[in-house]
Order: C-alpha cells, then sequence, then structure tokens
C-alpha cells in the first residue's frame, strides 16, 4: 500500500530551494514533457546554458522576474513506496509565515543550507519553526557542494554547526546529505563525487523515513463540524436521524465507547458510526464520519466529543507560544478571536511573556511581537474550551489567532509554552554531552 | 502486519476525507455556498464527495453553470441528469446573453474560456454566494499550485497571489468582509491520476468524451478539435475520423481531443500514468498563449 509523506522545504533565499525541488522532481521523473519543453524555452530567452530547474516551481510573474520564490507552492510526485506532498515555501525573512505554514501540516522538513555561508539567521528560525511545530523529521540538505570541490572537511563543519544549532532549539534528530541540487548529486541517485558520504540520497531518506507521531495512538478527539438532521428531506427511513459530522483528530472511536461531550462534560454511548451509507465498527484518525449516540444531547458545531477516559479539562486561560504573522504588532490588551477545532471564541492578550532570541535560543522580554516573532501570550477566554498542550496533540493543542476586524489569520498558536519545553530539552541535551 | 498498519488509510482515503472535512467546514460556516459544476470530471468528484459529506440529507447547496454556449452536448446531458438526480437546483450564467446584448465582445479567435470571468462574478453577487467550491487542483497548472484551500476574493473578485492568508493546520478562516466572497477547492490535493483512481474506485459515472470514441477532428496548434457548430476547420485543415478522448472538457472550440484507446476507466488510469504530457498541456489553447496565462486570468476572478 503505498503511503503519503508530506514535506516542507525551508532555508534561506539563495540557497537553492526551487533548484532542488526541480532536481527533485525531475530525476524522479515527476516533470513532463511540455513542463520541461516549457522550461527550456524560458531558460534559452534568458540567455542561460542549461535549463533552469528552478522555473518548474517558480510559477507567478513576479517571482520569475526577481528570481525568487513568494508564496508556498505545492508539488506531487510519487515513487514506487509514497507519494509526497511537497510545500515549496519562500526563503526572504517577509515570507516566514509561509515557512509556518508549510511546517503546520508536514511529516519532513527539508531544510537547505548554503555550504558557503553555514549557519544564517534564517537557518535558525526555520530550525524554531520546525521544533516548535513539532514537525517529527527534519533533514538539512547541505548544498552547492559542488562550489567548494565536494570537500569533506567543509561539509563535516557545516554539518556539526547546523546540528548544534538544532540542539540549541531542542531538535536532537536531525540528519544532514551533501547535495549539488544544481547537478543532482545526492538528492534522486547517490554521487560519485562524494565517496566519503556513505548515507542516503535525500530522495532514499525520505522514502525510508517511519511515519512518527502518528495521532492514531493518542486518545480520542472528534471536533464537532456540524448536525446531520435530514427530517424529511430523505425519506421517512431517515425522519429521526441525528448524526454528528466530523472529522477524527486523534485516536480510535468503536460503536459501543462512552463518551464525553466538551463543554458541558455530559456522557453518552456511540450507537453508529456512519460513512455514507456505510456502517462502521470503528473509526480512527484523520477519517470523515458521522457518528450517531445513544441520547439526543444538545451538541452543536464547535463541541469536542471525546473518550470519557481521557477527558480534556476546560480552560478560559490559554498560556500559549505563538508565531505572529500579522503586518501590525501584538500588544497585551489586544483582542483577537481564537480557533481552536471548529470553535471561535473572543479573547484578549493579558501579557506577553517574552518572545524568542533566535541566536541565543533563549526568551527576552518582550512588550510587544512583530512580523515573524515567536514569543509566548497569555491569553483570556470569553469562554471555556478544551485545550490541550500541544505537546500531547498536534491537533486539539493548535489555534489560530484571527483578526476580529477584517478576518485575517494573525497567529499560528500551540497551547503551553513551547518555548519553555525547547529550552528544556535543550538544557537536557546539554548535560547529557557535559560529564559530571 | 500490526494493528498500527491497519489503521492507516490509503492515499485515495485521505484525500477523500480530507475533501469531506474542508466542504462540511464551508456549510457550517458560511451563509450561502455554490459549487461550480460544468459536468467535467473534477466537477464531478466535487459533487460526489459532497453527497457522501451529507448522507443521508441532501447537497445542501445549489450548482452553478458558467455556460460558454460551446458545450459539447453529450456534458449538457450529463449535466441535467446529474442534477435532476440528486435533486438539485441548478444555475446557469450564459456567455451568450453577454454577447446577445454588447456586454461582451466576441474575441477574434472565436473561444469563450476567458469570456466567463464576467458572467461567473455577476452570478456570485446576484446569488449572494459566500463561498464558491470550485474544482481546481494544484498539480494542474503554475499559478494553481500557489493556491490555498480556502482563498479569499475581494469585491472585485481578484486573487491577490502575494497577499494570501497564511493556512495552518487544517484549521481553514474562511471570514470575510461583506462583498468579498472565499473559493474553496476541496481538490486542491489531487493529481489527475488520484481523481481517475478514485472514479475507479467509486464507479463514478461520467459524460462518454472522457473514454475513447470515434469522432471528426482536425489538427490546429498541435491539437485536434471537434468539428461542431462553433469549431469548423479552416482551410488547409484537413478533417479525418480517429479515435480519441478528452482529458479535459471545456469550450469546445479550444479544447483538445486525445488520440487514445482507452475505452474504461481502467484502460484511462493506465493511460494517465504513462502520459509524458501534463492535462492542460495536452488539451488547452488558452494556458499556452503565455508563461503567466492563468495567473493572469485568476488574478481577474476567473475559476
Amino acid at each position: 500500500m503505498r503511503t503519503l509523506l508530506r514535506l516542507a522545504t525551508a532555508g534561506s533565499v539563495d540557497d537553492g530551494k526551487s533548484t532542488l525541488v526541480g532536481r527533485l522532481l525531475f530525476d524522479s521523473k515527476s516533470v513532463l514533457a511540455d513542463q520541461y519543453e516549457a522550461v527550456e524555452r524560458v531558460s534559452r530567452d534568458r540567455g542561460m546554458a542549461g535549463a533552469d530547474l528552478a522555473l518548474l516551481t517558480d510559477g507567478l510573474r513576479s517571482e520569475r522576474e526577481q528570481g525568487i520564490t513568494i508564496d508556498v507552492a505545492y508539488r506531487y510526485f510519487a515513487t514506487a513506496q509514497r507519494s509526497f506532498i511537497l510545500a515549496d515555501c519562500p526563503g526572504h525573512v517577509q515570507y516566514t509565515r509561509n515557512t509556518v505554514t508549510g511546517a503546520s501540516t508536514a511529516d519532513v522538513v527539508v531544510l537547505l543550507v548554503d555550504i558557503r555561508h553555514g549557519v544564517q539567521e534564517q537557518t535558525r528560525r526555520h530550525l524554531a519553526v520546525a521544533s516548535l511545530l513539532r514537525v517529527p523529521h527534519v533533514v538539512v540538505v547541505v548544498n552547492k557542494i559542488d562550489l567548494v570541490d565536494f570537500d569533506q572537511s567543509t561539509y563535516e563543519r557545516v554539518s556539526h554547526s547546523v546540528l548544534a544549532a538544532a540542539s540549541d532549539l531542542g531538535l536532537n534528530d536531525v540528519a544532514t546529505i551533501p547535495v549539488s541540487a544544481l547537478d543532482g548529486d545526492n538528492v534522486v541517485e547517490p554521487s560519485v563525487r562524494t565517496p566519503w558520504y556513505d548515507g542516503p540520497s535525500l530522495l532514499a531518506h525520505l522514502e525510508q523515513l517511519s511515519p512518527v507521531g502518528d495521532p492514531v495512538h493518542e486518545a480520542f478527539r472528534f471536533p464537532v463540524q456540524l448536525v446531520i438532521r435530514p427530517q424529511s428531506a430523505a425519506g421517512d427511513e431517515f425522519r429521526d436521524y441525528r448524526g454528528y459530522a466530523g472529522q477524527v483528530a486523534s485516536g480510535v472511536v468503536r460503536v459501543g465507547d462512552e463518551i464525553t461531550v466538551q463543554p458541558g462534560g455530559r456522557s453518552t454511548t456511540v450507537v453508529g458510526i456512519d460513512f455514507a451509507g456505510a456502517d462502521l465498527a470503528e473509526a480512527f484518525a484523520p477519517q470523515s464520519v458521522t457518528l450517531r449516540l445513544a441520547d439526543n444531547l444538545d451538541i452543536a458545531r464547535g463541541d469536542l466529543i471525546v473518550a470519557s477516559s481521557h477527558v480534556p479539562p476546560l480552560t478560559q486561560d490559554i498560556d500559549g507560544t505563538v508565531a505572529w504573522l500579522g503586518d501590525g504588532s501584538l500588544r497585551p490588551g489586544a483582542r483577537v478571536l481564537v480557533k481552536h477545532g471548529t470553535r471561535t471564541v473572543q479573547a484578549i492578550v493579558r501579557t506577553i511573556g517574552g518572545k524568542l532570541d533566535l541566536d541565543s535560543a533563549e526568551l527576552l522580554d518582550a512588550d510587544s511581537l512583530e512580523l515573524n516573532d515567536i514569543g509566548h501570550v497569555t491569553l483570556r477566554l470569553a469562554s471555556a474550551i478544551p485545550a490541550e498542550q500541544y505537546l500531547v496533540s498536534r491537533s486539539t493543542g493548535a489555534f489560530l489567532l484571527v483578526d476580529p476586524q477584517d478576518g485575517g489569520t494573525l497567529a499560528a498558536g500551540m497551547v503551553g509554552d513551547a518555548l519553555l519545553d525547547t529550552r528544556e530539552s535543550f538544557e537536557h541535551a546539554v548535560a547529557d554531552t557535559v560529564p559530571a | 502486519m500490526t494493528l498500527t498498519d491497519e489503521r492507516r488509510l490509503t492515499q485515495l482515503q485521505w484525500l477523500e476525507s480530507e475533501a469531506i472535512h474542508i466542504i462540511r467546514e464551508v456549510v457550517a460556516e458560511f451563509e450561502r455556498p455554490v459549487l461550480l459544476f460544468s459536468g467535467g470530471k473534477d466537477s464531478v468528484v466535487m459533487l460526489h464527495l459532497a453527497a457522501k459529506a451529507f448522507w443521508p440529507s441532501p447537497v445542501p447547496f445549489p450548482v452553478l453553470h458558467v455556460d460558454t454556449g460551446h458545450n459539447f452536448p453529450e456534458v449538457l446531458a450529463y449535466r441535467d441528469a446529474t442534477v435532476e438526480r440528486l435533486g438539485l437546483r441548478l444555475e446557469v450564467a450564459h456567455v451568450q446573453d453577454y454577447i446577445d446584448d454588447g456586454r461582451l465582445r466576441e474575441r477574434s479567435d472565436g473561444t469563450r474560456n476567458q469570456l466567463q470571468t464576467q458572467p461567473l462574478l455577476d452570478a456570485i453577487t446576484a446569488g449572494k454566494f459566500d463561498a464558491v467550491f470550485g474544482g481546481g487542483r494544484r498539480d494542474e497548472e503554475k499559478a494553481r499550485a500557489k493556491e490555498r484551500v480556502f482563498s479569499l476574493r475581494d469585491e472585485f473578485g481578484q486573487w491577490d497571489p502575494r497577499n494570501q492568508r497564511p493556512e495552518l493546520w487544517n484549521l481553514y478562516n474562511g471570514r470575510h468582509r461583506p462583498g468579498e466572497h472565499v473559493r474553496v477547492f476541496p481538490l486542491s490535493n489531487w493529481t489527475e491520476l488520484d481523481v481517475w483512481q478514485y472514479i475507479g474506485h467509486e464507479d463514478i459515472a461520467l459524460p462518454e468524451l472522457y473514454y475513447a470514441h470515434e469522432r471528426e477532428v482536425y489538427e490546429r496548434d498541435g491539437m485536434l478539435l471537434s468539428v461542431s457548430d462553433v469549431s469548423r476547420p479552416r482551410d488547409g485543415e484537413a478533417v479525418a475520423s480517429r479515435q480519441v478522448r478528452y482529458r479535459t472538457v471545456g469550450d469546445m472550440s479550444c479544447t483538445g481531443a486525445v488520440e487514445s484507446d482507452a475505452t474504461t476507466v481502467e484502460d484511462v488510469i493506465a493511460e494517465v500514468a504513462a502520459t509524458r504530457l501534463t492535462e492542460r498541456g495536452a488539451t488547452r489553447a488558452d494556458d499556452r498563449a503565455s508563461e503567466a496565462a492563468m495567473e493572469d486570468r485568476k488574478k481577474e476572478g476567473y475559476f
């Protein structure tokens, strides 16, 4: 059975992301003849010697004009084992919000580093994003190895500094690969020009990554999207039908299970799991299904149906870490909307607890958060929600901050002090390596 | 096989579940959704998913067709039969009406895909639709690869690719101001091959022209065009009867057929898996106009 893996690219501008993605698509034979001909034609028109593979992904007019990637482009390719959805994210600091976007759904972040420049501020920022969003895997592509004559010691020096920066941010399971995206070394096929490297090519590495953090193994959580009540519209058979439609966020539910609805805390049992006319015995994340319950509880969109054995407590106060994506600044007293699961509630920003300094990986005092800052905030909500630690659940621990006036998305939020967790794992990592 | 392996969705199941989640979010959060339905395979799959999402209730929104007047007759027949079978309300915006009263002028090449934008935007305004489901997929074209699942349009229907909302986790933000609307693409992450495998898996009926058949065609700009009232060969373009099928359906005067002997869905899946040309590159004259033809049309409010 072919499985799906979601990737997001990251790295500074000019590190060669679009070229790498183009190479990955081209060498895995996912580029079709007319696409390649178009790239060859445009490259020729611009006086380039060969086909510029970056043109495969840079699709917008201004991207082509400026030679940079502006917005996330999604690409699809497959090998015999896996299908891949790749979010190609731009490197410019003003587009960090797009990296956050790509990372939020990624199983793997592919971070590029130019071997001539080593660790840059954007490298640290993107490692921080991968750490905060708890992306299960990070692979660092040390690119442009052709420009240092495939020198092993240069690669090892850069690789070591990247791993140290990753470790500072709590990422201890990171792979590095020496690559020339331009020439294709170690992208799909192993390179003969790096005989000192015995690891897999990038594609081989992506094919063998084990899925971790599978939400099926977490407690059952089911945000209710809407209530399905056909009344007379579907005939007599379904006149009294009442089902709760949603996508299983985590865990497994079986017919007969006892469930609890939050907020409210009322409990009942599951009597049916429907999927478009099929009667299921169980459903698991991330299936979209409709649940029927033994009792007609007052359940509506925004409620969370959970396993009665693991009921998340309600809270009106959230300690959270946010990646601030808005153009203005976030200050204490700001009124925002919190979108959590299928529920949206009003909230007020109580305090700003500081922001992450990317060089030291420490929390600095701050009165406000500006575009692309990662910081700690406390929020007071108008009503209580069953928020769980993002550390525990990537689905029910995530939230958005939304502008109540124009509806714009202001921030990606994670319940809990993710920065503290990151620093603690940093301290653990240091403690582990320093002899007593 | 361990328990873990048993509880893993196949790629198609994953895509189906994601699309149903998206469709339900729209119905829960918007006042007046509408689904763009042309009888083309992507809109057929989208409607099939909508029917599954709300079972046993009927599909809780109407469908809208922007009719170029250059239709394949079998596609129109399929459209009407489907609407009838599912008990849907169909709205049609006619490009021909705009040409008749002078609001739009016929293009010199006679094709009408580009002319659909104004009737579409007017129909959205007149119907007070705040969410519009489209069958666009990111694998189709470079500008579409940058599209969000929930894509905000301003009061002029314009798309601003440089200023799109971040879209995080599966928390879709559909908030908008009066006059704005949101285009929603539940098939964003599907490829052409996924669509065909799903059609096969779900046994979904399609207009017959998606499968190989004999047809009178002539060649123009490397494409095989069907002989009809709206698409006639010019001098020097020879008409021949060939075994063809369509990979996309649209304005008959600029949608090309491909030579094919794929008469079943299994044949088509094998053909699509082995193809060396993209769906649009093989069949759409209008997307060949320039490197950014689709981006330019999308900015103006096209599908």
